[in-house]
């Protein structure tokens, strides 16, 4: 392992900036603030999957007492579905569609109007009284009901190899020639595996407080993963010009990729604006169920040849994955992340976006990796198997590293892969012995991490002390480790410096909290930032020694000169540079805006261990460590933290996660009662190895490390269940009626 | 928008009083965590509440002189935990009772609400059949006392006529040799409703099983009494086939539906799982009596 030793802060496991609130209850989320004469608002949320909307009264809504404004997709600036508007992954056509429902409703809990009144009981009486004309249409739930060819088509303007089709797009990703490789091939494994749709489960619903003055000045505070994105989203829906709105990011309870798209704000941003009042709104548990989220379901089929000795020599992988009623499933990360772990010298994966009648997805930590990852690793295992290799040698043996060309196109630079296979294999939990109806899975995963565009802002207090403000919502623990990387640059105690989160207006643009970007992006302008203070404080001492600012030197907080022949001056600390500030040139600042470039790709490598209880179809964990590359942990407790909601949130997704479906096509379990995510006692001490190679393109090493756990973990719990008992699941979740179904037949 | 009363009387008969004249916009209030929640999700619009909590009876725990004991209908389960002696005479009771919910649950949660809730798979009601439990129930027109498994009608429903109360749960005195145990099926660890309940109570003598009493739940639209499945242990010395036969009749015994908590298969399958393993808790703990 390569841990840097010589630093003070960075590496350091040092109190959160936000724990104090967090623990006190004093945090302001989003459903946290109010305003004098607000009022509430409310959707009216369709009860069919398909249906065209033939006429919405709201006549009697409107009359309702204490009602104060209505609002339909009339009032919503409309993206004509013939053209494309881009911001960000997201396009405008189809984000119109889901804040509210236009032309049809296309999924039960989609977006039909929304009231704001005086009161939340009297906003959802008012939803009652809208009348709504549906032409009730037939509906597809599933992949395979939803791509057969007298399928009922979402979207008759979206084609498919020249006829409307609910396959909304394609992607693909070659290298070499796949039906050569296989033609060397001496073992071949090809498997079909389906996944289900999984909710992010973020403890916080969405919700918003919108004010929009007379002169259409407009403040909104809400919980998102990138107040910019609220503001640019808002704009483009309700046609108000950006400069008049001010998004102020609340503190966020969870997001995992779900909090990266708007459903609230244009609405409440349309009510302020008819009703002159600030609209609050806040959705229940069953709204965020039915209507937000999750990420899609899937069916793959994954096919990988390999020689004797075990190179592989051809891999092959179709991926289909749900989209939700509008465009737009996360195929990319399917696609290109699930044989970049491996050096294959012919790949051919594929993908669909498939629509059907349930919610838009949204993100979802490494959209689409996870699951491409579960089809490729348990072929890996089943791979393995046939060779009679152990399957962390069939990976180390074919196993990406500096120089690869990785199939989605990239060459590797210096990368950690390998490194997590080695600790991997030299961990005591590899070797344990298992008892009776015990097994033991592996697999590993990437994800490609992100750069792009950051702001910040560092200022030296009159007192000598720090703020630096930075334009990202903190998730995952960022202020706690910007805070270490500012302190360590100065040389002062990380307490003295204070890290914020600005809003739209107090803050520059940056891109959301995604992407496992943060770190590394914020880390990176607020380096740049510091490094001009520290020039400036130089240049300060230099100017009162009467000595050349190179022959200073910053150190321990403090100026000193530089060597013995700069001449002898006794310290200048940073405060009292400060108190000089104003006789010596004014106050001590920086700001730098990026749009960074250099995030590596992150690989992790994950081991777990099951208990079957074969009369009751149980699966349990109880046993997982995860290793990962995680370039540099600035804050390991927040590494640390990311590895094992990560691996959680997998272990759900492996085993007990799904929407359950009525005939009706209406899901049934839309809470946490019977959406059943993992609780504390479901799970064992999750094990994090954090193996650091750090990012040659980064100052402090950083890689993302918030959605590379999430990718082995459902085929590291499959390969294990396969262990246990001798027989594979190709299917998701593995909960108890299944397997024991499984087990029987 | 409707108004909503509530009332929190000192006595039974102005609990009843109230509740009575109320009529079918009336509801109980024990501990709440049934009906608060169905009262958030709009699933209820109670126009009265009357809260039972502030009669002393209702939250009593009393053994009495032959080892029986009487439980308030509204007794928390936290305080049937903290009891010194009910969960050495019948830990089965207490298990299946502080199943239910997470301990911020259990601090408000009573036996009685999990039975006038009327679920199938309410955790603490098998356990209460097996148990042999007599309940104590007043209306307007005075007391009387049912089987505890005469109380649940159906999903929802009880055969509690309109003004009644549930008063308290009487348990009988134990004979030497006697305990219980309740299991269930859940998919997670906990924060789970029954796929499937079995509670057991049985009395051994010389390692023959003497008495029995089984109760099911989330099997069929009320929990149920499963004599057959007692039947096959009662005269046994709980031998494999003795199990097998019992397990097969708590099977045959299930008339479940598929739902978003388990298949009928899966059910009818579980039921005699749960069985064997319960009846082998409660046979190991009546052996330490
Ligand atoms: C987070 C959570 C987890 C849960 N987990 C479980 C679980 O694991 N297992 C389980 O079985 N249940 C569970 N429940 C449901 C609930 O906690 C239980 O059913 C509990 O026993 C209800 O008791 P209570 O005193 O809160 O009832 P209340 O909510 O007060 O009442 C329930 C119903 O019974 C009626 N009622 C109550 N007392 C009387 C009376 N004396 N006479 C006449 N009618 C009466 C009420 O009017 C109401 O209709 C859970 C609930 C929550 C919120």
């Amino acid at each position: 392992m390569n841990v840097v030793t010589n630093n003070k802060w960075i590496g350091q496991r040092t109190i959160r900036p936000d724990g104090v609130d967090k623990v006190t209850g004093r945090a302001a989320f989003a459903a946290d603030t109010n305003m004098p004469g607000m009022i509430w608002g409310k959707v009216l949320r369709s009860p069919h999957p398909h249906a065209r909307i033939k006429s919405i009264d709201t006549s009697k809504a409107e009359a309702l007492p204490g009602v104060k404004a209505v609002v339909t997709a009339r009032d919503i600036v409309d993206f004509p579905v013939d053209k494309s508007v881009m911001l960000g992954i997201q396009d405008m056509r189809w984000m119109c569609r889901n804040v509210m429902a236009r032309e049809k409703a296309l999924f039960p809990g989609h977006p039909i109007a929304a009231v704001a009144a005086t009161s939340e009981a009297i906003a959802a009486k008012a939803c009652e009284l809208i009348e709504v004309d549906y032409e009730v249409l037939p509906w597809a739930i599933e992949i395979d009901d939803a791509i057969k060819p007298d399928a009922p088509i979402l979207h008759e303007s979206l084609k498919f190899e020249g006829k409307p089709s609910n396959i909304a797009g394609r992607l693909e990703v070659k290298k070499g020639d796949v039906a050569e490789g296989f033609k060397q091939a001496e073992v071949v494994v090809e498997r079909t595996f389906t996944t289900r749709p999984v909710h992010q489960g973020y403890i916080e619903p969405h919700a918003c407080l919108v004010s929009v003055a007379a002169d259409n000045k407009t403040t909104i505070w809400s919980s998102s993963q990138g107040q910019f994105m609220v503001r640019a989203m808002t704009a483009y829906l309700t046609g108000f010009p950006q400069s008049d709105i001010r998004a102020i990011p609340a503190e966020i309870g969870g997001g995992f990729g779900g909090k990266t798209i708007v459903y609230l704000e244009p609405l409440a941003t349309l009510l302020a604006k008819k009703s002159g009042r600030p609209v609050k709104m806040v959705m229940t548990r069953e709204e965020v169920m039915r209507a937000t989220g999750p990420t899609s379901g899937s069916k793959s089929t994954v096919k990988i040849g390999a020689k004797k000795d075990g190179t592989i020599v051809a891999a092959q992988g179709t991926f289909y994955l749900q989209a939700g009623a509008l465009p737009g499933s996360p195929i990319r990360g399917a696609v290109g992340c699930s044989f970049s772990p491996y050096d294959i010298p012919h790949v051919l994966s594929v993908g669909f976006d498939v629509l059907s009648n349930r919610s838009k997805v949204a993100a979802y930590r490494a959209p689409g990796a996870p699951i491409g990852a579960y089809a490729v690793e348990c072929v890996l295992d089943e791979l393995a198997e046939a060779l009679k290799m152990d399957p962390l040698e069939l990976r180390l043996k074919n196993a990406a590293k500096q120089g690869t060309k990785a199939a989605h196109g990239p060459v590797f630079p210096r990368i950690g892969y390998i490194e997590t296979l080695e600790a991997a294999k030299a961990h005591p939990h590899y070797t344990a012995p298992l008892g009776k109806l015990q097994g033991r899975g592996v697999a590993s995963g990437f994800w490609f991490n992100a750069g792009g565009e950051s702001s910040a802002q560092v200022n030296i207090t009159e007192d000598g002390n720090v703020v630096v403000t930075t334009g990202h919502p903190d998730i995952g623990g960022s202020r706690a480790a910007i805070a270490n990387i500012c302190a360590e640059l100065l040389g002062i105690d990380y307490r003295r410096v204070s890290v914020l989160i600005g809003d739209t207006a107090t803050v520059g643009f940056s891109n959301l909290t995604g992407g496992s970007r943060v770190l590394f992006a914020s880390a990176m302008v607020v380096t740049q930032s510091t490094d001009k203070i520290i020039a400036t404080l130089k240049e300060r001492a230099a100017k009162i020694w009467e000595i050349d600012p190179e022959a200073v030197k910053w150190e321990n907080g403090a100026a000193h000169p530089a060597s013995p022949n700069a001449g002898e001056f006794p310290p200048l600390t940073l405060a009292e540079l400060a108190a000089k500030a104003p006789a010596m040139g004014g106050p001590i600042g920086a700001g730098v805006q990026l749009n960074t470039e250099g995030a590596e790709g992150g690989f992790g490598t994950h081991i777990c261990d099951v208990e079957v209880d074969t009369e009751l179809g149980i699966v349990r964990v109880i046993r997982y460590t995860a290793v990962q590359d995680v370039g540099r942990a600035v804050h390991p407790s927040y590494v640390e933290g990311q590895m094992q909601g990560g691996v959680a949130q997998g272990i759900g997704w492996a085993l007990n996660e799904e929407y359950i479906y009525r005939k009706d096509g209406k899901v049934d379990n839309p809470g946490f009662l019977d959406y059943r995510m993992p609780v504390c006692s479901d799970l064992p001490m999750l094990d994090t190895v954090m193996v650091e190679v750090p990012n040659p393109k980064h100052p402090q090493g950083v890689k993302g490390v918030g959605e590379v756990p999430l990718v082995p973990v459902m085929a590291a719990v499959a390969n294990a269940v396969h262990n246990a008992l001798g027989k594979r699941f190709y299917a998701l979740p593995m909960s108890p009626p299944k397997v024991l179904e499984e087990l029987e037949g | 928008m409707t108004e909503l009363r509530y009332l929190a009387p000192s006595s039974l008969d102005e609990a009843i009083g109230a509740f009575a004249a109320a009529g079918s916009a009336a509801r109980i209030l024990a501990g709440g965590t049934d009906l608060l929640v169905q009262m958030r999700s709009g699933v209820l619009k109670p126009g009265l509440i009357v809260d039972i909590k502030k009669i002393a009876e209702m939250t009593a725990i009393e053994e009495t002189a032959d080892g029986g004991f009487h439980i308030g209908a509204a007794a928390s389960g936290m305080a049937l935990a903290e009891h010194a002696r009910f969960g050495k005479v019948w830990p089965g009771v207490l298990e299946a009772v502080n199943l239910i919910g997470s301990k911020q649950v259990q601090g408000r949660a009573s036996a009685g609400g999990n039975l006038c809730n009327g679920s199938p798979a309410g955790d603490s009601v098998p356990a209460m059949v097996a148990a042999g439990a007599i309940v104590t129930v007043q209306g307007p027109n005075g007391r009387r006392q049912m089987k505890v498994e005469d109380v649940p009608a159906g999903p929802g429903r009880t055969n509690l006529l309109p003004g009644e109360i549930l008063v308290s749960f009487t348990l009988p005195p134990r004979p030497k040799g006697s305990s219980d145990a309740y299991l269930r099926m859940i998919p997670r660890t906990e924060m789970d409703i029954a796929v499937v309940g079995v509670g057991v109570s049985l009395t051994l003598k010389d390692g023959v099983c003497t008495a029995a009493r089984i109760g099911l739940g989330a099997v069929a639209p009320t929990v149920l009494l499963v004599e057959a499945a007692a039947n096959a242990l009662i005269g046994s010395k709980l031998d494999d086939a003795a199990l097998n036969a019992a397990a097969a009749a708590c099977s045959a015994a299930c008339r479940p539906i598929d739902d978003k908590r388990g298949t009928i298969t899966y059910r009818t399958k579980v039921a005699g799982v749960l069985l064997k393993r319960t009846t082998a808790i409660a046979a190991k703990r009546a052996q330490e009596n």
